[in-house]
C-alpha cells in the first residue's frame, strides 16, 4: 500500500518537474520577475535625498554669508544655485528646479556681529513631505558644522548648550538600499509563491487534466504534495538568487545566518504557496487566479508590510490588520537577518507566525479541495 | 460614424456596469485601497517607542526627557541604568532609539561646556532613523534655545528659521493622498481598457465586430471613451474624498487638474489598448497590465522621489505618464499651480496618449493570429 | 433482450432515479431528472443526447466526481455516492476534453498514469507495447502531447485511461472534434479493447450515427431518459416509414418545403437532390399527398431507416416541438435579382502560411449568387483558415480572393455592409440582453432611427425571441444563441452570408429548423457560404469543396461525391463514407510520393 503511494507521488512530482522545464512561463515567474522587479526596485526606489538642488540667496554677499554657504558647497546633499532675490529663487522653486530656499538678508552680517541670533531664512517645498523632512534635516547639520567653526575661529568657546552625537546601529550610512532590498525580497517571493501556485493549480482545472486526475487512485493529499514540492523547490531557487543579488549586486551585508535565513524563508514559502493554492482551488480559473493573487498579495506585501512605510507610524487599527499579512514578519525577519544578525527574540516569534500562517493557508486549501467537481 | 461609435460606448458600459464581479473591481478596490493607502502609507512618525538611559539624573536632564517623552512623535518605552541593557532593547525592536545622557550632562551644562546626549537609533529602516533623528534634533535645539535665554548667555550669531512651503506641517498625508488619485485613476483605467479587447477577442465577439463597417478609428473611440468615462468619474471620487475626508487643501484650479487627468487618461488608455491588442487571451493582457503597472508605480515619484534615482532610471522615467500626472496633481492641489506652467507636464502625456492610440488602431486588424 | 432478464446479469452500472440539480444565479437547471439506466458488463453502452442533454453530468456521477440530489448509483457493485474514492480508483476515464498534459510527452503521459495507478515497472514494457499496438502511437512515443494530431490526441487520452487495466471505461465524447477517419480508428480500438479484454464500456457521443456501433444505446433529452435499447430496436419501429421524395422541375428546396407541411409528415430533409422523409405511418404516401399536387409526378422509393429518424420522432413525441421548426420560414430578406451565372464569391491560388506551414494552399472555388456553398473538412483541414480570408479576418498570404468584387481586409468599410457573419461558437455579447445585442449590432451596422427600430422588431417576430428580449443573452438555451446570432447576422439584409460551423452542438430539431430559415434565405437569392463538420449537412449544399490538410480533396455537388464512392461492397456510400475514401485516397498517395 505504501510503496504504491510513494509511486503515485513520484509519479505526480515528476510529471510537474517536467511540465516546469518544459513550461517557460513558470521559469519566468520564478527567475526572471523576480531579477526584474530587484533591479527596479533596488535601483527605483531611494529614500536617500543627494544632490538636492538650492537656492541660494544672499542679499549682500559678504565674508560672512560665504562662510555659512561654503558649506553647502561642500556637502554631498546639496548642488546650490544662487538667485539675486528671493522672488526669483520663490519661481526657481515653483518650477520645481530647486527644493528649497537659503535666504540670508542684507543685514545678515551685521545682525550677527551685533546682536546675535541673525536669522537665516529656510524655505523648504513640503510637497513630498518626508523628503522635505530629510532635507531639513541636512540643513540642520551644514548649520551646526558651521557653527562650530565660526565659534572655533573667533576663539571662543562652544556656545551650544547640548550636542547630540547620533549613532545609527546596523545601518551607520543610513542608505536605503540596505533596508529596501532585504523587504523587497519579502515582496517579491509573496507575489511568486502565490502566483505560482494559483496560476498551475488552476491551469490544471482550466485545462480538464484535474478532472482526469481526480478519477484515478491518487489521494487528494497526494495532488496537493506534488504541487507543493517542485514549488517549493522553485520558490527556494528564486529566494537563494534574490539573496545573491542582494548581497553582490547591492552590497546588503548578511549578518545572521544562512541556516537561519533558509528556516525562515521555507516557512514563508510554505505560507504563500498555500495563499497561492487556496486562491487557486476557490477559482479553479487561470485568469481569476491571477487577478486575485495581484490584489491580495502585492498590494498589502507592499504597503502594510513594513517594507516602505514603517508600521509602527501607522493607525492602531491597521497595525491590527497587518498582522494578517504574511509578508510582515518575513520582511521583520530579512531586515534584522540581514542588517541585525541573529536576534532569536525577533526572528522566532516572526517564524512561529509565519508557520503558523502556512498551517492556516494550507489546512484551508486542503479543506476547500475535494476530490469531486462541486 | 458617431452613431457607431456612440452604440459601442453603451455596449462597452453596459458590459462593465452589468457585470457584477467587474462592478465590484471598478468600486471596491479603490476605497478599501483610498483607505489603507491614506492611513497606512506615512512617513509620518507616531509614538516612536524609545527608552531613557540617564546617567545624570539632575533637573536640566530630566527636563530634556521630558521633551522626549511629551512629543507627540516618542513614546517612552523603558528606562535602562546600564550599558548592555542598550543592545537587547534595540535588537530586539523594543525600542527604536535609546536616549543616553552622560554622567556629566548637567555638570558640563552649567559650566558652559556642551553637554553631551548620544541617540542610538536602530538603522534596520534608514528613513525612520533618519527622521527618529531629525525629530530629536529639533527636540534638542529647542532645548537649546531655552536653555540659553534662561541662562542669560549669549545667543548664537545665527539661527535657523525654517519654514515650509505649501505643506506647512509636512503632513504625509497631503502628499500621499493626491498621489493615490493618480495611482488608482490609472490602475482602474488600465483595468478597464486592457481587459477590453483581450476578452472581446477571446470572446469571438471582436470578429464579430471587424467584420461591422466599422472602421479601426470607430472602435478606438468606442473603447477609449468608457475608459475615459470612468477613469474620470474615479478620479473625481478620490479627489473628492481627498478634500473632504484628509482635508487635503485644493489650491489651485479645477481646470489644470482636469486638463491634466484628460491627456493622463489619454495616454493610459492608449497603453491599455496597446497591450489589449497585442495580448491574444485576457491573462496575456493581465499579465502585461501588471508587467507595465508595477514599474510605472515604482517609477512615478508616488513613493519616492525620482530625484533619488540614478541618471539612467530618472531618464526612463520620461516615458511613464503617472510621472507627469503626479505632478500635475501635487502642484494642483498643494501649490495651486496654473495651467500655463504645468505645460511641459501636458504635452509628454499627449504625445504618449496620441503614439499608443496610434498603434492600438493599427494593431486591431493587424494582430489576429 | 426484456429489461428483466437484463438486471438479472449484474449489471457493471446501475443508475436508480437519479435527479441532478444545478443553481446558477436563481435559477435550477435539472441536469438529470430521475434517471435510471443499467449497463450490462462485456459490452458498449452508449449515451447519446444532443448538447445539454446531461451526458456529461451522468458521467461524472457515475466517475464519484459529482453526488446525486436524489437516487442510487452503483458501480461494479460499490456504492458511488458513499465511496467514490474507491469507484475513482478502479475506473477508466477519459474526460471531454481529455487532460493530457501537453507538455509531457506520449511516453511521460502513459508513465504518469502507470505510476498513479501503481503498475509496477516489469508490467510496463508489454503493457505498453500493447496499448501503442491498439492506439497505432508508437512511432511517436517521444512527442510532446501537444504536437499530436486531435485524432492522436484522443487515442493517447484511451490509452492513458486503460493504463490501470480498469474493468469499466467511461469515456466522455471521445469522438467529438475528430475527423471521420480518426472517429472510426477510435471506434475499432474500442470494439477491440471489449472483444479482448472483454471490458465494460460506457460512452457518450453527441453524434447519433455512432449510435449504431454500440451494442446499447441509452438516449437522454433534457435530462430525461427516452429510451434504452439495443440500435437496431430503435430504428426497427420505424421500418417503411421513411422515403426518398425527387421531383425532376422542383427545386429541392421548394420541394422540402412542401414536404415538410404535408401532413402526416414528421421529418423532411434534403439529402443531395432528393427528400428524406419520414411518416407518421407505415404507408407508402403518394406524390399528391405530399406535394399537394404542386409535384404530382414526384417519385417516391422507401429507404431503410436510420436512427437519427427515430431520435427525430422520439423528441416530437416527447416535446413540444417550437413552431417555427414545423412553420414555413415565411421570410424573404430583400431579394436580389437571381442570376445564377454571377460569381459572388471568387478565390485563385489562395494560401496562408503561418511561419513555414501552410495551413492553406493554392485553393480554387467560386460561388455563384444564391447559392448554398459547403466547405467541409477535419478539425485543422485549413477551412476555418479559409473562411477567415474570406472575411477579411486574415490576410492572405497568396493569391487573389474576392467577395461580392472586393477584398473585404481592404475594402472600404462599406462593402461590409453586404456581409453577413455568424461566428463558429456563440459570439455575442454575453453581459449584453438579446435587445441590447440587437441594437449594438444594428448601429455597427449603421442602421438608425425607425428603419432601425424596424430591424430590431423584425429580428424579435421572426426569430420568436420577443419573450427572452430582456435575458440576458448568455442564459439563453443554446437553440436560442443560435438564433441570435444568426438574427444578428441578417439585421442589415446582407447579399451574403458567412456561417462558420453554424450547427454544432445543436439537437437535430434544432439544425432543422436553422436550415429552414436558410433554404429560405437561398431560396430568395441571398449567396451562403457555411463550413461544418457534420457530413449529413453537407447535403444541404448545392455545391461544396472538401479540404484536407490545406487542400482541396474534391469539389462538386454532395452526389458527385457519393458516386464517385459507389462500389458494390458500398451500394449507398453515405457523405462520411465518401470523406473518409478521398482522406484514406489522399494519404495512400503522400506516401507512394514520399517513397
Amino acid at each position: 500500500m505504501s510503496t504504491a503511494r510513494i509511486m503515485r507521488l513520484r509519479g505526480l512530482v515528476r510529471k510537474e518537474a517536467w511540465q516546469i522545464l518544459r513550461d517557460p512561463s513558470s521559469i519566468a515567474i520564478a527567475f526572471v520577475m523576480p531579477v526584474i522587479l530587484l533591479l527596479i526596485f533596488g535601483y527605483g526606489v531611494s529614500l536617500d535625498a543627494k544632490r538636492v538642488p538650492l537656492a541660494l540667496v544672499c542679499e549682500n554677499p559678504n565674508h560672512d554669508t560665504a562662510s555659512f554657504t561654503a558649506g553647502f558647497f561642500q556637502s554631498p546633499y546639496f548642488v546650490p544655485v544662487r538667485f539675486g532675490t528671493v522672488q526669483e529663487a520663490e519661481k526657481a522653486m515653483r518650477a520645481r528646479e530647486v527644493d528649497g530656499i537659503v535666504w540670508l538678508r542684507s543685514d545678515f552680517s551685521r545682525q550677527m556681529l551685533s546682536e546675535g541670533d541673525a536669522p537665516i531664512g529656510l524655505l523648504v517645498n513640503g510637497v513630498d513631505a518626508n523628503n522635505a523632512r530629510i532635507i531639513e534635516g541636512y540643513l540642520q547639520q551644514v548649520w551646526a558644522v558651521w557653527l562650530a567653526k565660526f565659534e572655533a575661529a573667533q576663539g571662543l568657546p562652544l556656545r551650544i548648550p547640548v550636542q547630540v552625537d547620533a549613532r545609527v546601529w546596523f545601518n551607520p550610512s543610513v542608505t536605503s538600499t540596505d533596508f529596501l532590498v532585504p523587504g523587497l525580497i519579502a515582496v517579491i517571493m509573496t507575489l511568486t509563491g502565490a502566483l505560482l501556485t494559483a496560476m498551475v493549480v488552476a491551469r490544471e482545472w482550466e485545462r480538464g487534466t484535474m478532472e482526469a486526475l481526480l478519477v484515478t487512485p491518487a489521494s487528494i493529499h497526494e495532488i496537493i504534495l506534488s504541487k507543493l514540492l517542485p514549488y517549493f523547490v522553485l520558490g527556494m531557487g528564486g529566494m537563494g538568487l534574490s539573496v545573491a543579488m542582494a548581497v553582490w549586486l547591492f552590497g546588503v551585508p548578511l549578518r545572521g545566518s544562512l541556516w537561519l535565513l533558509l528556516a525562515s524563508s521555507s516557512a514563508f514559502l510554505l505560507c504563500a504557496l498555500g495563499m497561492g493554492l487556496l486562491i487557486s482551488v476557490v477559482s479553479k480559473n487561470q485568469f481569476v487566479a491571477g487577478q486575485i493573487a495581484i490584489i491580495v498579495t502585492f498590494l498589502p506585501a507592499f504597503i502594510l508590510s513594513g517594507f516602505v512605510f514603517d508600521i509602527r507610524s501607522m493607525p492602531a487599527a491597521i497595525q491590527l490588520i497587518t498582522h494578517i499579512v504574511a509578508a510582515r514578519y518575513f520582511v521583520t525577519i530579512l531586515q534584522t537577518l540581514f542588517l541585525a544578525g541573529n536576534v532569536w527574540r525577533v526572528i522566532l516569534p516572526n517564524i512561529l507566525a509565519l508557520v503558523i500562517m502556512a498551517g492556516i493557508f494550507l489546512g484551508l486549501a486542503r479543506r476547500a479541495s475535494h476530490k469531486s467537481l462541486e | 460614424m458617431l452613431h457607431q461609435v456612440f452604440a459601442l460606448v453603451i455596449k462597452e458600459l453596459l458590459a462593465v456596469l452589468k457585470d457584477v464581479k467587474s462592478r465590484m473591481v471598478l468600486i471596491g478596490p479603490p476605497v478599501i485601497q483610498l483607505v489603507v493607502f491614506g492611513y497606512a502609507a506615512t512617513y509620518d512618525l507616531n509614538h516612536v517607542p524609545f527608552a531613557v538611559y540617564n546617567e545624570d539624573r539632575s533637573q536640566p536632564s530630566r527636563d530634556l526627557v521630558a521633551r522626549f517623552a511629551e512629543a507627540p512623535a516618542f513614546e517612552q518605552v523603558a528606562v535602562i541604568h546600564s550599558d548592555v541593557d542598550v543592545a537587547p532593547l534595540i535588537d530586539e525592536r523594543k525600542a527604536l532609539m535609546v536616549l543616553h545622557i552622560d554622567r556629566r550632562f548637567s555638570r558640563d551644562l552649567l559650566r558652559g561646556v556642551p553637554g553631551h546626549v548620544q541617540l542610538i537609533v536602530d538603522g534596520r529602516n534608514s528613513n525612520t532613523a533618519l527622521l527618529v533623528m531629525g525629530y530629536a534634533n529639533t527636540i534638542v535645539t529647542d532645548f537649546n534655545t531655552w536653555w540659553a535665554a534662561r541662562q542669560g548667555g549669549n545667543k548664537p550669531p545665527a539661527t535657523l528659521d525654517i519654514r515650509s512651503r505649501f505643506n506647512e506641517n509636512l503632513e504625509s498625508q497631503w502628499f500621499i493622498v493626491p498621489g493615490i488619485v493618480a495611482l488608482l485613476t490609472q490602475v482602474v483605467t488600465l483595468l478597464v481598457t486592457a481587459l477590453s479587447v483581450a476578452r472581446e477577442r477571446e470572446a469571438g465577439t471582436f470578429d464579430q465586430l471587424l467584420v461591422t463597417p466599422m472602421r479601426p478609428i470607430d472602435i478606438l473611440l468606442g473603447k477609449s471613451i468608457p475608459g475615459l468615462l470612468i477613469g474620470s468619474v474615479e478620479a473625481t471620487f478620490i479627489i473628492t474624498a481627498g478634500v473632504l475626508w484628509f482635508g487635503v487643501p485644493l489650491r489651485g484650479g479645477l481646470v489644470p487638474l482636469y486638463l491634466g487627468l484628460f491627456l493622463f487618461l489619454l495616454s493610459v488608455i492608449g497603453i491599455g489598448l496597446m497591450i489589449s491588442s497585442l495580448s491574444v487571451t485576457q491573462q496575456q493582457a493581465l499579465l502585461g497590465t501588471f508587467l507595465f503597472m508595477v514599474p510605472s508605480i515604482i517609477l512615478s515619484g508616488f513613493a519616492t522621489p525620482i530625484a533619488n534615482m540614478p541618471p539612467l532610471i530618472q531618464d526612463i522615467t520620461y516615458l511613464n505618464p503617472m510621472r507627469y500626472f503626479l505632478i500635475i496633481v501635487r502642484g494642483v492641489f498643494l501649490e495651486g499651480t496654473s495651467t500655463s506652467s504645468l505645460m511641459p507636464q501636458y504635452w509628454p502625456m499627449m504625445l504618449i496618449g496620441i503614439a499608443t492610440l496610434a498603434m492600438a488602431g493599427w494593431l486591431f486588424r493587424r494582430r489576429l493570429y | 433482450m426484456p429489461a428483466d432478464t437484463r438486471k438479472s446479469i449484474d449489471p457493471a452500472l446501475e443508475l436508480n432515479s437519479v435527479t441532478k440539480r444545478f443553481h446558477t444565479k436563481g435559477r435550477t437547471v435539472h441536469a438529470l431528472d430521475g434517471v435510471s439506466i443499467a449497463a450490462r458488463r462485456g459490452i458498449v453502452t452508449g449515451l447519446i443526447g444532443p448538447d445539454g442533454a446531461g451526458k456529461t453530468t451522468l458521467m461524472r456521477l457515475v466517475a464519484g466526481l459529482l453526488t446525486p440530489d436524489q437516487g442510487t448509483i452503483s458501480v461494479l457493485g460499490i456504492d458511488a455516492v458513499s465511496q467514490p474514492q474507491r469507484v475513482q480508483s478502479i475506473v477508466g476515464y477519459m474526460p471531454q476534453r481529455f487532460g493530457l498534459y501537453e507538455d509531457l510527452s506520449v511516453k511521460e503521459n502513459l508513465d504518469l498514469y502507470a505510476d498513479l495507478h501503481a503498475v509496477q515497472q516489469a508490467d510496463r514494457g508489454a503493457h505498453y507495447s500493447d496499448l501503442m499496438r491498439m492506439t497505432g502511437l508508437a512511432p511517436f512515443m517521444r512527442r510532446l502531447a501537444g504536437k499530436l494530431s486531435g485524432g492522436m490526441k484522443q487515442k493517447l487520452g484511451l490509452a492513458c485511461s486503460l493504463v490501470g487495466a480498469p474493468p469499466l471505461l467511461l469515456l466522455d465524447e471521445p469522438t467529438v472534434g475528430v475527423d471521420p477517419v480518426s472517429r472510426r480508428e477510435l471506434w475499432a480500438i474500442i470494439h477491440r479493447l471489449v472483444a479482448e479484454r472483454s471490458a465494460t464500456v460506457l460512452l457518450s457521443t453527441a453524434y447519433l450515427d455512432e449510435a449504431e456501433r454500440c451494442n446499447e444505446v441509452i438516449l437522454l433529452h433534457e435530462g430525461r431518459l427516452l429510451g434504452q435499447d439495443e440500435p437496431a430496436a430503435f430504428t426497427r419501429r420505424l421500418a417503411g416509414r421513411s422515403f426518398h421524395v425527387f421531383a425532376s422541375h422542383l427545386s429541392k428546396r421548394a420541394l422540402q418545403e412542401r414536404v415538410s407541411q404535408a401532413p402526416g409528415v414528421l421529418d423532411a430533409i434534403i439529402q443531395g437532390s432528393r427528400v428524406r422523409v419520414v411518416t407518421e405511418q407505415a404507408v407508402t404516401p403518394t406524390a399528391e399527398q405530399l406535394t399537394g399536387g404542386a409535384a404530382p409526378d414526384a417519385q417516391i422509393t422507401p429507404v431503410a431507416a436510420r436512427f437519427e429518424d427515430s431520435f427525430v420522432t422520439l423528441l416530437k413525441g416527447a416535446v413540444n416541438v417550437p413552431e417555427a421548426a414545423r412553420a414555413a420560414p415565411a421570410f424573404t430578406a430583400a431579394a436580389p435579382s437571381y442570376r445564377p451565372s454571377e460569381d459572388v464569391i471568387v478565390v485563385r491560388n489562395l494560401s496562408r502560411r503561418f511561419g513555414d506551414f501552410y495551413a492553406v494552399r493554392d485553393v480554387n472555388f467560386t460561388v455563384s449568387r444564391g447559392e448554398v456553398f459547403g466547405l467541409l473538412g477535419a478539425n485543422g483541414a485549413g477551412k476555418s483558415t479559409t473562411f477567415r480570408m474570406l472575411c477579411g479576418l486574415l490576410p492572405a498570404s497568396e493569391g487573389t480572393l474576392r467577395v461580392a468584387g472586393v477584398d473585404l481586409r481592404s475594402a472600404a468599410a462599406q462593402a461590409r455592409t453586404h456581409v453577413g457573419y455568424m461566428a463558429q461558437k456563440f459570439s455575442l455579447y454575453g453581459d449584453l440582453s438579446v435587445v441590447e445585442n440587437l441594437r449594438f449590432f444594428s448601429s455597427a451596422y449603421r442602421l438608425k432611427g425607425a428603419h432601425q427600430r424596424e430591424r430590431v422588431e423584425w429580428a424579435l417576430t421572426e426569430f420568436e425571441l420577443g419573450p427572452f428580449a430582456d435575458a440576458t443573452s448568455r442564459d439563453l438555451p443554446l437553440g436560442f444563441k443560435q438564433r441570435l446570432a444568426l438574427a444578428v447576422a441578417l439585421m442589415h439584409q446582407p447579399d451574403i452570408l458567412f456561417l462558420d460551423e453554424p450547427t454544432s452542438g445543436v439537437d437535430p430539431l434544432g439544425r432543422r429548423e436553422f436550415w429552414r430559415r436558410i433554404n429560405g434565405l437561398a431560396e430568395s437569392g441571398i449567396t451562403i457560404m457555411v463550413t461544418t463538420h457534420f457530413m449529413e449537412e453537407a447535403e444541404y449544399c448545392d455545391r461544396l469543396v472538401i479540404m484536407a490538410q490545406g487542400r482541396i480533396l474534391a469539389q462538386g455537388t454532395s452526389e458527385e461525391m457519393r458516386e464517385r464512392f459507389r462500389s458494390d461492397d458500398l451500394p449507398n456510400p453515405t457523405m462520411e463514407d465518401a470523406f473518409v475514401a478521398l482522406i484514406t485516397a489522399a494519404e495512400n498517395q503522400q506516401v507512394r510520393s514520399a517513397a
